[in-house]
This record gives C-alpha cells, sequence and structure tokens, in this order.
C-alpha cells in the first residue's frame, strides 16, 4: 500500500489551501483526492466576482480565486488525483477510493485532512407537499447548468430561501433572460450576506418576501405553479394568505450540510449543531491525526476564511506528521456558545497547542442589532466589542491570545455570547 | 393482431407479460407512459406482505400467501433485492388484544406459516425503539422487503427478453369487442388483439366498463409516505404495523432492501386518478401515527415524500377473470395491497385463464433467468478492479450519495426496456435517489443519457412527456 504524509479529501478551496500550507510547512508527501474532473471545487461554478478581498486584496471571480490556488498546487508539485471518489477513510487513517485508471486502491495516510465541503439541502427535506415534477432545483445544480454549461433551466422562476446561493442566482437568472418572480425566505430575515441582497435583488427589482414559504407544488410533468404564504413565528403557515405564482422553475437556496459521511465512518465525531466534526485548536477531530477545514467544517460565508482556516489545518496537519504534537497531555480548555451564539469553531482550545493568535469562528441564531460580542474566562468577562448588528447569515469571528489564556491559570470555560447594548 | 393485449406496464401487467412469455404467443404491452412502474408499482410501502390482513376465503387472500411463497424464487431467478425481515403487527392496548388475537387466527386459516403473538418483554428485544405502549404483537416471520422498482422491471424486461413487445407512450383510449376478440384505440393507432389483459390499475374499471355491463369502480385510495436518510435505516429491523384499532388504521415503519427507512402510508380516497401529490395534512398526520408503534422516529432525516393511489374496488377484492359478458378479457382490477406481494401469483392467475381461453401451449425455450444491473460495490475488490480494467466507466462515480458508476447508468439505459428518462435511471440504479436528491448528479446523468439516445440536452426529461429540465440556453431570449 502506498503511503503519504498527508492525503487530504476533497480538492475544491478548503483542500487546496491546506495542501498549500502544509507544503510550506515542509511536508514534501500530500495526495490530494477530487472526485470532479478538475480542481478548484464549487468554486468553478461561481462566476461572479467578490472573491479575494482578503486574501489577495482584490476583487476576482470563483474560478479566478481557485486558479490562484491550483497554479500554487501545481508549482508546488503536490501530487492531485482527479475524477478520484473516496469510498472509505479508516480510523487508522486508511483512505480508500475509486476512479478509472487505478480501480479501487487504498493508501495509507500520516494525516488526513477532511475537506469534502457540503451539499445543498433538497426539496425532500423541507417536506414542502405537492408534486414532483421536473423544474426543482436546488440553486446550485442551476448554477452549475447556468455557468458551466450554457443552459438555461427554466424562464419563470421563483426562489425559496435567501442563503447567498440563492441571491446570486437570482441575478445570474435574470441575466440569462429568466424572469425572477420572487425570493420567499421562511426566516423573518435573510439567510445570506446584506451586500448579496443589496447587488442580486435590489438593484435588479426582484422581491424578496420574508417569513414566507412554498406551500404546495403544482404541475404533473413540468412545473406550472407554486403556492407562497406568509409564516407565523413559529414558521407555520397561515392559512388565507396564500398567494399563487405561474412559474416554470423552483429554485432551492435553504442551507447547506457539511457532507460527513466519510468522516462519521472514521469514527468522527459530528456536532448536532454544525452537522461537522468538534474540532480542536489545530482543527483535528476525536481522531489523532484526522482534521478537517471549509464547509465540512462548519458553512462558510466567504471564501477567504475558508482558504485562511484550511491553511491552518494544512499547518496543524504538517506538525502532527513531524510528530511535534504527538503528546496529548496538558489541559482543555472548553468553548461555551451561549446567548444566541449557536456554535464556536473550535469547540475545544488546547492553550500549549494554540498559536500566539487563534482566530475563533461563530455564528449567531437570529438577527441582533445594537450589542456586543461578549467573551468570558469562566466568570470573568475579557472581551466586550459592540457591534450594530449580527446575522445569521454572517459569520462572525473573535481571536484569542495565547498569551492571555495562560495567564489565567485552570481556566476551564471560555464563553462567547451576545450581550445586548 | 395480437394474440394478448395487456393494458399496463406496472407490476401486474408485467408479471402478466412473463407468465403468458412462457407459451407460443404474439404479446404486445401498451403503457401510456414512457416506462415500465410509473404509478403505483413506484409509490407504495415495498413489503412483501405474509397475508393475515385478507379475509379468509377471498381470493386477496390466497393470492397473497401464494404470491409470498413465490417470491423466494422469482427473486433468486431474476435478481430481485428481497429480504424476509419479518413483520410486527403492535397492539398498543390491552383491549385490542382480542383483535390482536383475531388477526393471528385470520393468518393461520390464511396459510399464512410460523405466526406466533410475542409479548412486550421480547418485542422489546427485537425492536428497541418499539413504543412505550406496545403490550404484544404479532410476528410472521414470513413478511417481508422487496425493491419494488426491480420486481416491476425485472418481470418486464424478462418478458421482453422472451419475446413480449412492449409500446411506451401509448394510451389506450377505447376498447370494443369485435368477432374475432378486441380492437383496441390508442394515440397511436389500433391495436387488435384475441384477449386482453387488463391491468390498468386506477384506471381498470374504466376498460372493463367499456366491454361489460357489470360494472366496476376503482376509487384511487391516496397513500403518502416519508423516506428516510440511510442513517435512519436501522432504527428498526422488522417492518413495524399498528394494529387497525381505537386510532384508525396505521401508518408502518420499515427497512427498505436499500437501507432506508420508510414511514406510511395515509389512506384517503380521492376522485382525480392523477393526483399523486403529497399534501400537508397527509405529511403532518404521518409524522403523528408513526409515533404510535414505533417511537421518537427520527423525522429529522426525511430525505423524500412521495404519494401513490391504490387501486380500490368497490369491494375490496381482486377481481381477476373474464367477465361473463366479455370472454377473453381478463380483469386484473382492484389490486391495491397486498398487489404487489400477490403481483407473481395474479400474473399466473391471468395467464392461466389466457392459455385456456386460446389454447396457448409452452414454449421449451422460456428463459427464466435475468440479471439486474451489475453493481461494482457486491463484487470483491479483486473482482471490482477486474471490472473496471475492463470497463473503465465502472470507475467513475456519478452519484456519490448512493455511490453509482457510470458504469451502471450505461448498463440501465442500454438493457431491454432501458432507462429513457432520469427516472428510469434512477428506478433501475438509485442514481439520485440518495440523500441529496440529485443536485450533484443530475447535469452528469443527463448527459450521459443525451451521448447514448444521441440527442441534446433540451430532449432529456424527469419522466417523460413534458417533463424537460432544460427550457433553452443562456440568454436565448435576450
Amino acid at each position: 500500500m502506498k503511503a503519504y504524509d498527508i492525503v487530504i479529501v476533497g480538492g475544491g478551496p478548503a483542500g487546496l489551501a491546506a495542501a498549500v500550507a502544509a507544503r510550506k510547512s515542509g511536508t514534501d508527501s500530500i495526495l490530494i483526492l477530487e472526485r470532479e474532473r478538475e480542481l478548484g471545487g464549487i468554486l468553478n461554478q461561481c462566476i461572479h466576482s467578490g472573491f479575494g478581498l482578503h486574501t489577495f486584496n482584490e476583487e476576482l471571480t470563483g474560478p479566478e480565486y481557485a486558479a490562484r490556488f491550483v497554479a500554487e498546487v501545481k508549482r508546488l508539485g503536490i501530487e492531485y488525483r482527479l475524477n478520484t471518489m473516496v469510498v472509505d477513510i479508516s480510523r487508522d487513517k486508511v483512505v480508500t477510493s475509486v476512479n478509472r485508471e487505478d480501480g479501487m486502491f487504498s493508501v495509507r495516510a500520516g494525516a488526513v485532512i477532511l475537506a469534502m465541503g457540503c451539499r445543498e439541502r433538497s426539496r425532500g427535506a423541507l417536506n414542502i407537499p405537492g408534486y414532483r415534477p421536473a423544474g426543482i432545483y436546488s440553486a446550485g445544480t442551476a448554477q452549475r447548468l447556468v455557468n458551466r454549461e450554457g443552459y438555461l433551466p427554466g424562464r419563470r422562476v421563483v426562489i425559496l430561501g435567501s442563503g447567498d446561493i440563492g441571491l446570486i442566482m437570482a441575478r445570474r437568472m435574470t441575466l440569462e433572460g429568466a424572469r425572477v418572480l420572487l425570493v420567499a425566505e421562511l426566516q423573518p430575515y435573510s439567510g445570506g450576506l446584506k451586500r448579496n441582497i443589496v447587488q442580486c435583488l435590489d438593484d435588479y427589482g426582484i422581491p424578496l418576501k420574508l417569513s414566507h414559504t412554498v406551500v404546495d407544488i403544482q404541475g404533473k410533468e413540468r412545473l406550472t405553479g407554486v403556492t407562497v404564504a406568509r409564516v407565523d413565528a413559529s414558521g407555520k403557515p397561515i392559512p388565507g394568505t396564500e398567494e399563487q405564482y405561474d412559474c416554470d422553475t423552483l429554485l432551492l437556496s435553504v442551507g447547506l450540510i457539511p457532507e460527513n459521511e466519510l468522516s462519521r465512518g472514521a469514527g468522527v465525531e459530528i456536532s448536532p449543531v454544525t452537522s461537522g466534526p468538534v474540532v480542536n485548536e489545530s482543527l483535528e477531530t476525536n481522531i489523532e491525526g484526522i482534521f478537517a477545514c471549509g464547509n465540512v467544517l462548519h458553512v462558510h460565508d466567504l471564501v477567504d476564511y475558508v482558504s485562511e482556516e484550511a491553511s491552518a489545518a494544512g499547518r496543524s496537519a504538517a506538525e502532527y506528521v513531524r510528530g511535534l504534537s504527538a503528546d496529548g497531555a496538558g489541559t482543555v480548555i472548553r468553548m461555551n456558545p451561549a446567548d444566541g451564539v449557536r456554535y464556536t469553531v473550535p469547540f475545544l482550545i488546547r492553550p500549549e497547542r494554540m498559536d500566539e493568535k487563534m482566530t475563533v469562528r461563530f455564528r449567531v441564531g437570529s438577527v441582533c442589532r445594537d450589542c456586543y460580542v461578549s467573551v468570558y474566562f469562566d466568570g470573568e468577562r475579557v472581551l466586550h466589542r459592540r457591534r450594530p448588528v449580527v446575522a445569521p447569515g454572517e459569520m462572525e469571528q473573535i481571536v484569542l491570545e495565547k498569551e492571555k489564556i495562560l495567564a489565567h491559570p485552570g481556566l476551564e470555560v471560555i464563553t462567547v455570547k451576545i450581550e445586548e447594548a | 393482431m395480437y394474440d394478448v393485449i395487456i393494458i399496463g406496464a406496472g407490476v401486474t401487467g408485467s408479471a402478466a407479460a412473463r407468465e403468458l412469455s412462457r407459451f407460443h404467443a404474439k404479446i404486445c404491452v401498451l403503457e401510456k407512459e414512457e416506462d415500465v412502474c410509473c404509478g403505483t408499482s413506484k409509490a407504495n410501502s415495498a413489503i412483501v406482505h405474509a397475508g393475515y390482513d385478507a379475509e379468509n376465503g377471498s381470493l386477496m387472500a390466497e393470492l397473497n400467501v401464494q404470491g409470498n411463497r413465490m417470491m423466494t424464487q422469482l427473486a433468486e431467478e431474476l435478481d430481485i433485492p428481497f429480504v424476509r425481515n419479518g413483520s410486527l403487527v403492535v397492539c398498543t392496548a390491552e383491549a385490542d388484544r382480542p383483535a390482536l388475537e383475531a388477526l393471528h387466527e385470520r393468518g393461520v386459516k390464511n396459510g399464512v406459516e410460523g405466526l406466533r403473538i410475542v409479548e412486550r418483554e421480547e418485542l422489546v428485544r427485537m425492536e428497541p425503539h418499539i413504543s412505550d405502549q406496545a403490550q404484544a404483537a404479532l410476528y410472521a416471520p414470513t413478511g417481508g422487503i422487496i425493491c419494488p422498482f426491480r420486481l416491476n422491471i425485472a418481470m418486464a424486461e424478462n418478458a421482453c427478453e422472451n419475446g413480449v413487445e412492449f409500446q411506451f407512450n401509448t394510451c389506450v383510449e377505447n376498447v370494443e369487442k369485435t368477432e374475432e376478440g378486441f380492437r383496441l384505440r390508442t394515440d397511436r393507432g389500433i391495436y387488435e388483439a384475441r384477449c386482453v389483459v387488463n391491468a390498468a390499475g386506477v384506471y381498470a374499471d374504466r376498460f372493463h366498463n367499456m366491454v361489460s355491463g357489470r360494472k366496476i369502480r376503482i376509487t384511487p385510495r391516496k397513500g403518502e409516505y416519508y423516506l428516510l436518510d440511510r442513517t435512519a435505516g436501522d432504527y428498526v429491523s422488522r417492518t413495524v404495523f399498528t394494529l387497525p384499532g381505537r386510532y384508525g388504521k396505521g401508518v408502518l415503519v420499515s427497512p427498505t432492501v436499500h437501507g432506508n427507512l420508510i414511514v406510511g402510508p395515509t389512506a384517503h380516497d380521492i376522485g382525480d386518478k392523477e393526483a399523486t401529490n403529497t399534501t400537508r395534512e397527509g405529511l403532518d398526520e404521518l409524522a403523528v401515527k408513526c409515533a404510535a408503534a414505533v417511537k421518537d422516529v427520527p423525522l429529522r432525516q426525511v430525505i423524500t415524500s412521495f404519494a401513490g393511489l391504490r387501486a380500490h374496488e368497490d369491494g375490496h377484492e381482486f377481481l381477476i377473470g373474464e367477465p361473463d359478458d366479455a370472454p377473453g378479457f381478463v380483469d386484473c382490477a382492484g389490486i391495491e395491497s397486498p398487489g404487489l406481494t400477490a403481483s407473481p401469483a395474479i400474473g399466473r392467475m391471468a395467464a392461466r385463464i389466457v392459455r385456456d381461453r386460446l389454447g396457448l401451449t409452452e414454449k421449451e425455450d422460456f428463459i427464466a433467468v435475468g440479471h439486474d444491473v451489475l453493481r461494482p460495490d457486491r463484487l470483491s475488490v479483486q473482482e471490482r478492479n477486474d471490472l473496471i480494467r475492463r470497463h473503465p466507466e465502472y470507475g467513475t462515480v456519478i452519484c456519490r450519495c448512493e455511490t453509482v458508476t457510470e458504469g451502471e447508468i450505461l448498463d440501465a439505459i442500454r438493457r431491454p426496456l432501458g432507462a429513457r428518462s432520469l427516472d428510469g435511471i434512477k428506478r433501475r440504479t438509485r442514481a439520485g435517489m440518495g440523500r441529496c436528491q440529485a443536485g450533484f448528479c443530475s447535469p452528469r446523468a443527463m448527459e450521459i443519457l443525451a451521448r447514448e439516445l444521441g440527442t441534446g440536452m433540451d430532449r432529456i426529461t424527469k419522466s417523460g412527456g413534458d417533463s424537460r429540465f432544460i427550457v433553452g440556453t443562456d440568454k436565448d431570449s435576450l
């Protein structure tokens, strides 16, 4: 069986950044396994601009952003296999894949970096009643058809869900000649970035109806219409508020789910909140030597943060295979998301292992205006930062300093919470 | 002039076609949809019932038990995923115990083997997630689960291989008696046959009433279902029913042969024979009722929901045979549950009636064996690698959720009565049937289908007719 120091599952933005960082940290033997026909992952179909403002200080399209990392991977001579589907990752880090050239093959990894990304929630998972005709697409599927293949999946469109892909597709479908009648959002707030609401809906006069959902789907063969209704505070449709939309297409942008079937198979502990692995400060899962980053860990809003996080995972994996973090002892501090904070990544911190400065990323559960992001070391408040608004659609972050944590011996819990002004 | 025309390529029509293909005869199946298995046969509980439900002495009881017994050999011959996982009918109140015992007795009289009542203690050992209210259950070890698509498709493929002709997208509009037999007017011309097998599901009454004065009525009885992710597939290991009782007719919770969990069905009589839509009320009802026998069913794991229409005949009995005023017209009507289970027995019974009517003789070269789409994941690593070396397309995974390769999709398209739509591919390979519900694989499956059929992406449909995925190209209207 062939062996590599680091095997990276997924050649999208997370996998590429992790590979580059691991190589630059001194690991030579790296293999990226990618199921698609090329590296770059979902960025290859994100042909709009807005990527890279943090990473490269310029505004790139998705394929351009990916191309920079792909070029770096090639320049560094990092090995990768395309059209290769990983079918199993074992607890002792044997990664089994299948492709046309090699058939079924297994490689032994010193460390594994999980970078499989996420999938879109489907119509079925939403339990929208009605018929099951053609013309219902997840926004990402439509994006692939339109942006990569040049096909128009429909002409009169209703979009359910105001996640970023849905907003981006509202604009794209309009630009390609379709008419977008409505974006309906179940929640009383949008699931996407503010800038996308402005640039993709407002600029094109596309209405966004918050607290609305699709309650019926019509059409036996091709979609002929949907019924939209207002929902109450618990998300239940309110009778009498139904409106009929004649359309041939329903796009769904109703949430992304980290794809952790392989992780589960390896025995990786999965958080019920993020649907991603529970990781420590090194982005290492409960299985020693298995790391995770990008959307398989938690769903991000900006790819720049994916790259940043993945670089950290790549560095950690490189250190692990060099044996720098072989000893698992020492204190463990638990991160405690509270009062409006749904989760934090990482979930656990071993202060001895952390970098001088470490970014903690989190999302809030609902929109909150004029509030504070607060951090407590056990009972003591150590950070109290005013924020004009926090929203579930935008990832938040704070930075923890190693020095300050070490100055609190016996520290057990770091709480991150939203406090009202 | 055909010897026999079968109306409908569902599980009943396909079973009749296969059984008739044992004889020397010119046979044609007319199907209004673009594929076999498009009506009730594709949207049901996928259960092989043991046979304790139907009334003693009914044809339904007889054919259920016969069909159940035939299934082992049929599944082996035609390579159909089938497991005798056993079924449990759970009694949740002591007051209902007489009903449970009556069911036991009825089953024994129907000839169901191995039935016994299990008490709570044993029941909890068998099914740890059984309801806290469960008192006892009727256990039927002969109950099973099957792939309803493969059962239907396999019998049709086998009939085709034995010389039966299939005409799809052909809707029968009228049937009339003639001197020689019957004339069928369709939207694609006139067909004539000496005998007709009426396997038209919810429409069987329409054709029956065209040739017979003894009118029958079939009412579509809608059943709605949830299908759950494989992660919930082992929540129960047997098919768990609720004893019909105080809470009305209950819903079942069962594993499927593909490792999912199925919950359903509801039962509501409706007027529209095409209304296969799910409803808010129906789905909500399922969520409540599934808790009667199994606790805390993980409904958050639902990956899809669907509805099927049972062909409910007023007398709740299978009507199989010739009306006395229309000899040569063989009804297979009122085929509601346990129709899937009984289908091999129904097909055999219908075929024997036709044989006797036409004096058909058996072929010596009948091919009894058929093969499912080759599944690389059932092979050893060595065998799989040999396969990929010979056919590299078995190394390209198209559907990541169900791990379906390009080789399997090509097999599904190229085989006799092969897939012509994405739903056709799905029923034959499971591509698109997993947790992402075809989000990732549909563009690639469409591409493969377009290439194989030598047509454009804009001609590819979900399920035939006007169910196209693509309406044009970018900016074509600007």
